[in-house]
């Protein structure tokens, strides 16, 4: 059989934070009820003028940088003509030959190699209203709009076909969304919508220069399903191919349920977008001085704080990606190590116990219920040997439980590690006395048996005995 | 050349309805009109920047503030058809 290589190439759709729309005053806030945040620029009526939010350009440039694009000294918006009732003018102001950046890139991990994606270009855009339908989709015989989402800034940025495979493209938009959230421009959700993703997909014999015929994958509304589309439409394509026939051109919707792509009805002829430019909005210079301030705006990104981890904090790699995913991950494990300072230990109580409740919760880490500096103490206690290990993780949940700090669940609770030798050498004595067999096993060279009898003792003082003491006094008692 | 077609195609893009003799006048003007712009072709524009917008004015920008929202009612003022609050419209695609 053949062999045959997938290409890939994403456009991202993402949802700016701006108090207000891009060309209006209307709110961008999620939740209003059915159009009440619109105004007649953004509902299209005659007469009105919009005018560009400066801070969606500022937002815009620094996604750029972030990306390492390069910014366009003159740009201007565009009319993409279309006629579909999702807006209201009958076109989209977006940008089409000039837009704010080209050429950028960012580099993805793949089994410990870096591999440079290319970013072609970026541009600012308005979002679109909301289409609701009642009943079915294929029933109903109408539609009712709601333009609450109408001018909400976009970003679309659109990626070289520089991806390989389903799962680069995933970890592609893994690492932009890392970078986005970064600049805090975005909330970046998928689930929500503040971010989407289109793909480009084609496939092609292994060692062909020029690419097959492409198609054009909507409707994937997470990182698992964009990786199962795509590789359900490259296997798609691979049989197709194989029995002799040919990729139409098209766009094809995910259906999350069956599992398959389908082609999607087109809205008739209306790729003919007819693009102009803008006559509403006078075009941007964009001056090297505006661009240097926005860059000293820009924070620690995802790829330099990873670096920094493992030369400062002689990190694992592993562990420093983890920890540095998202900003608000890495910003908590450095309050932690303000206040107790092994980084090893505080990135393992992060990515064990930690990480493990917050997705039981479904919180986010800003969401924590303890706080860095609870955590800290919480691990201080633990090295000065006042609860053991195996408390340590019974007061974490209490914490995360109830956000009180680690001392007064340890007062409450009765936790405090039983460290004196005279009450735990009388416990010791009887589990010796009730346990002939495992002291006898021990004696004659079964370590095994020790962690049986020290378990014993645990039993006895709920956790709370001090293993290293316990051990000490079995030894002492057992082999002298 | 605009032939009767193109019409046609521009027409339903914009969703107007031309009866035949319509198609012949839009035609034939349409033609006019890129007849015109063959005569300015012809003027050497070597030294000239591309033209992105008629007036000389760059960077008109707003702050990032929220102002007054126009009330529903105005909002659907003149709406043919409306349903909870949305503009009710036959459903496309």
């Amino acid at each position: 059989m053949t062999q045959y290589e997938t290409v890939i190439g994403l456009e991202v759709h993402l949802e700016l934070k701006t108090d207000s729309k891009i060309f209006c005053s209307s709110s961008t806030s999620f939740g209003g009820k059915p159009n009440t945040h619109v105004c007649p620029v953004c509902l299209g009526l005659p007469g009105v003028l919009p005018v560009v939010n400066k801070k969606v350009v500022e937002d815009a440039i620094l996604v750029s940088l972030a990306l390492n694009c390069r910014i366009a000294g003159f740009s201007k918006f565009d009319r993409k003509n279309y006629y579909y009732p999702d807006m209201p003018k009958n076109y989209q102001i977006s940008q089409y030959d000039l837009p704010i950046a080209l050429n950028g890139h960012l580099e993805i991990e793949l089994g410990g190699e870096l591999k440079k994606i290319g970013i072609t270009r970026l541009h600012m855009e308005e979002d679109t209203g909301k289409l609701l339908h009642q009943g079915t989709i294929t029933t109903t015989p109408f539609s009712l709009v709601d333009y609450n989402r109408a001018g909400v800034p976009l970003l679309e940025i659109v990626s070289e076909p520089d991806l390989r495979s389903p799962e680069e493209a995933r970890i592609y938009l893994e690492k932009l969304k890392s970078i986005i959230q970064y600049t805090g421009v975005s909330d970046c959700r998928m689930e929500e919508g503040s971010l989407r993703c289109d793909a480009n997909v084609s496939v092609r014999q292994f060692g062909k220069e020029e690419f097959g015929t492409k198609t054009e994958i909507k409707n994937m509304n997470s990182f698992r399903s964009l990786q199962k589309a795509l590789t359900y439409e490259a296997s798609r394509q691979i049989d197709v191919l194989e029995e002799g026939g040919r990729i139409v051109q098209e766009t094809r919707t995910w259906d999350e349920g069956q599992g398959i792509t389908l082609p999607m009805r087109s809205k008739e002829e209306a790729h003919d977008y007819r693009y102009f430019p803008e006559p509403d909005l006078v075009p941007m210079i964009i001056e090297r001085e505006w661009v240097e301030s926005i860059r000293n705006r820009l924070p620690e990104l995802p790829d330099a704080r990873r670096e920094r981890y493992v030369r400062d904090y002689s990190l694992p790699v592993y562990d420093a990606g983890v920890l540095t995913s998202t900003k608000e991950m890495a910003d908590y494990f450095e309050a932690c190590l303000n206040a107790y300072s092994s980084p090893k230990t505080v990135g393992n109580w992060i990515m064990g116990d930690l990480s493990r409740l917050l997705n039981a919760n479904n919180l986010e880490i800003n969401e924590c219920p303890v706080s860095p500096v609870n955590l800290a103490s919480l691990l201080k206690t633990l090295d000065e040997g006042t609860i053991s290990g195996k408390i340590a993780k019974v007061v974490f949940e209490d914490m995360f439980a109830t956000g009180k700090d680690a001392g007064t669940i340890i007062k409450e609770k009765g936790l405090i590690q039983i460290s004196d030798e005279g009450s735990l050498s009388a416990i010791v004595e009887e589990v010796i006395a009730g346990n002939p067999k495992s002291v006898s096993d021990y004696r004659s060279g079964k370590d095994k048996a020790l962690g049986f009898l020290v378990g014993q003792v645990m039993k006895a003082t709920k956790g709370k005995a001090n293993p290293e003491l316990v051990n000490k006094l079995f030894k002492e008692k057992i082999l002298n | 050349m605009i032939e009767k077609s193109d019409v046609e195609h521009v027409a339903l893009l914009a969703r107007l309805e031309l009866s035949d003799n319509e198609k012949e006048i839009y035609t034939r003007q349409l033609n006019d009109i890129l007849g015109h712009f063959e005569s300015l072709q012809k003027l050497d524009t070597t030294n000239v920047e591309p033209t992105a917008h008629v007036l000389s004015l760059f960077n008109v920008f707003r702050e990032d503030k929220i102002d007054r929202h126009l009330p529903l009612e105005k909002v659907l003022a003149n709406c043919p058809d409306r349903e909870e609050d949305c503009f009710k419209v036959p459903k496309i695609v």
